[in-house]
């Protein structure tokens, strides 16, 4: 099994990103759950979703706390909550951000300028650029799940083309 | 159609695949998502029920129960306190010979203020007459659904059903679904003591004692008929749509020394715990209880048993552990756990079974 944990910020997207990577593992003929936590949740306060991936039906409803892969939605909640917490000793990080922060320095680390792709193509809703779509693209570059199905997951949540646009970008943009 | 859903779209597109005439609802957390699923099929016409936005769930169930009884299809779906506001109308409804079906998203009652999985709301209900049926995955919400209607409906059961999903842990995960399109399964709903304009006559008003012991012994000889249209309805489910459900679901029981009990997704994550205990010798199996009300014929044997209870009877007990001492004639061991949501880890129902003391209740996180 493979365990995945999403942090970001109210409003950002986080827990449909969450729902858009167990469906494209999903539409890659995996087994796949997303489990957004729910606390006092409100725009802005940090948040936490957990995903895990699997060839048979997944059991397990409780919180993950030995990730294999830690992804940050927004870099400012490194300064608040230890998002590396139990990560396992051969763990990922992927950040959205510009450069690695100097937090994570230490860490299997990747970045990728999520919102600068999202502003870029002005995805953005409510005066917050989209992240969990282009955060698609960087994980399907990773190799989480194949580029097709990506996009299928993409296609079959969002009618705007530019949620596409912007995961492709962050594809052809990651290292 | 295989599709991802969260537990609260899969009882909507349940919902929409019974077509009821008629659904009122009032939203509250973790719930919501199921009445505005709905409210959007109703909206884009992929659903032709009258949705009656209400202004309490006292409301809805009396809004249910007033379209029931003209011998139509009702559905309502609620939580916690919104249960509790409604729990005279729940009597009324079950009092009433209403098939109606209600989804209840399992949440823990304040004060504190707690909107995470707990049984004790929908237990609370037990005696209401309600069939209770409590699942496990997002699969077996949209199965529990469908087969309420049929259940509830049929001219030998005439009461309500309630199906119980536990907050946020069900409500709102991601899984795979099914999506099976129900066709023929949930025949025309025919209630016989439908109101009726060529003969006016109604059922509810001042009733003798003599009378009214005969309509509450009658309310429990349709319980017990429900054993059978429950098990017929789950035998016809599993011929049509191959997926299969009982009283319990057993994993790895057959060999077992001990027994894990325990409702809802606690009873998916005993299965892991299982499988841990297996690996050590410990010869563990998983029974979850689906069903509360009419509760189910237990054969424990001589197995020694583990009880897990997400609710609890103050001043009594665990009410799955008494339920089982009180129909099996065994003691358990009692672990009071996930509470208001409280994080409950494979790794954590492992250690009840390795530390289990037969006769004794356990509340884990405070207990030692």
């Amino acid at each position: 099994m493979y365990e995945i944990r999403l942090h970001s910020r109210g409003g950002q997207g986080g827990v449909t990103a969450a729902k858009l990577m167990a469906l494209a593992s999903f539409r890659d003929g995996k087994f796949a759950t997303a489990a957004p936590f729910y606390g006092a949740e409100r725009r802005g306060a940090p948040i936490v979703s957990f995903i895990r991936i699997d060839d048979k039906p997944i059991k397990i409803y409780s919180q993950i706390h030995s990730p294999d892969l830690v992804v940050v939605l927004d870099s400012s909640i490194l300064d608040l909550v230890n998002v590396f917490e139990g990560l396992k000793p051969d763990g990922k990080v992927l950040i959205n951000a510009p450069k690695v922060p100097e937090q994570a320095e230490n860490y299997n680390v990747q970045h990728v300028d999520l919102t600068g792709i999202a502003l870029k193509l002005n995805l953005v809703v409510a005066g917050s650029p989209i992240l969990n779509t282009p955060v698609i693209g960087a994980l399907a570059k990773m190799g989480l799940f194949s580029r097709e199905s990506a996009a299928a997951a993409i296609k079959e949540t969002f009618s705007d083309e530019r949620n596409l646009k912007a995961a492709l970008v962050a594809y052809e943009e990651m290292v | 159609m295989l599709t991802l859903s969260t537990g609260n779209n899969a009882v909507a597109a349940a919902v929409r695949q019974a077509n009821p005439a008629v659904v009122a609802a009032y939203p509250i957390t973790p719930q919501t998502e199921i009445v505005e699923q709905i409210a959007n099929y109703v909206t884009n016409g992929s659903l032709k029920s009258k949705y009656i936005p209400v202004e309490s769930e006292h409301s809805a169930m009396a809004a249910c129960i007033g379209a029931s009884i003209t011998g139509v299809r009702t559905f309502t779906a609620t939580s916690s306190h919104g249960l509790l506001y409604m729990q005279e109308m729940v009597n009324w409804a079950a009092g009433a010979r209403l098939p109606i079906v209600m989804a209840n998203v399992n949440r823990a009652l304040g004060p504190g203020w707690n909107v995470w999985a707990e049984h004790t709301d929908a237990l609370q209900a037990r005696d209401t007459g309600w069939l209770q049926v409590y699942v496990s995955t997002v699969q077996e919400a949209y199965d529990a659904t469908l087969m309420a209607f049929r259940i509830a409906e049929d001219r030998r059961v005439y009461l309500p059903v309630m199906v119980n999903l536990d907050g946020f842990t069900l409500s709102h995960i991601s899984q795979q679904l099914d999506e099976s399109l129900v066709s023929d399964f949930i025949p025309p709903l025919v209630l016989d003591h439908a109101i009726n304009t060529n003969a006016p006559m109604g059922y509810g008003c001042m009733t003798s004692s003599a009378d009214y012991f005969k309509i509450r012994y009658d309310i429990e000889r349709s319980m017990r008929d429900s054993v059978h249209v429950i098990k017929e309805t789950e035998e016809a489910f599993a011929s049509k749509f191959g997926r299969k459900y009982s009283w319990t679901e057993d994993y790895r029981c057959d060999d077992a020394k001990v027994l894990i009990l325990s409702m809802g997704t606690l009873g998916k994550e005993a299965e892991v715990a299982v499988d841990i205990l297996r690996n050590e010798g410990i010869k563990a199996g998983s029974m979850r209880v689906r069903w509360i009300r009419p509760f189910p014929e237990l054969n424990p044997g001589d197995r020694e048993l583990v009880v897990i209870d997400r609710n609890y009877s103050f001043g009594f007990g665990g009410i799955l552990a008494s339920s089982i001492r009180a129909k099996t004639g065994k003691d358990c061991y009692n672990v009071i756990a996930g509470l208001g949501g409280q994080e409950v880890t494979f790794n954590d129902i492992a250690g009840f079974v390795r530390n289990r003391r037969v006769g004794e209740e356990f509340w884990f996180g405070v207990d030692a």
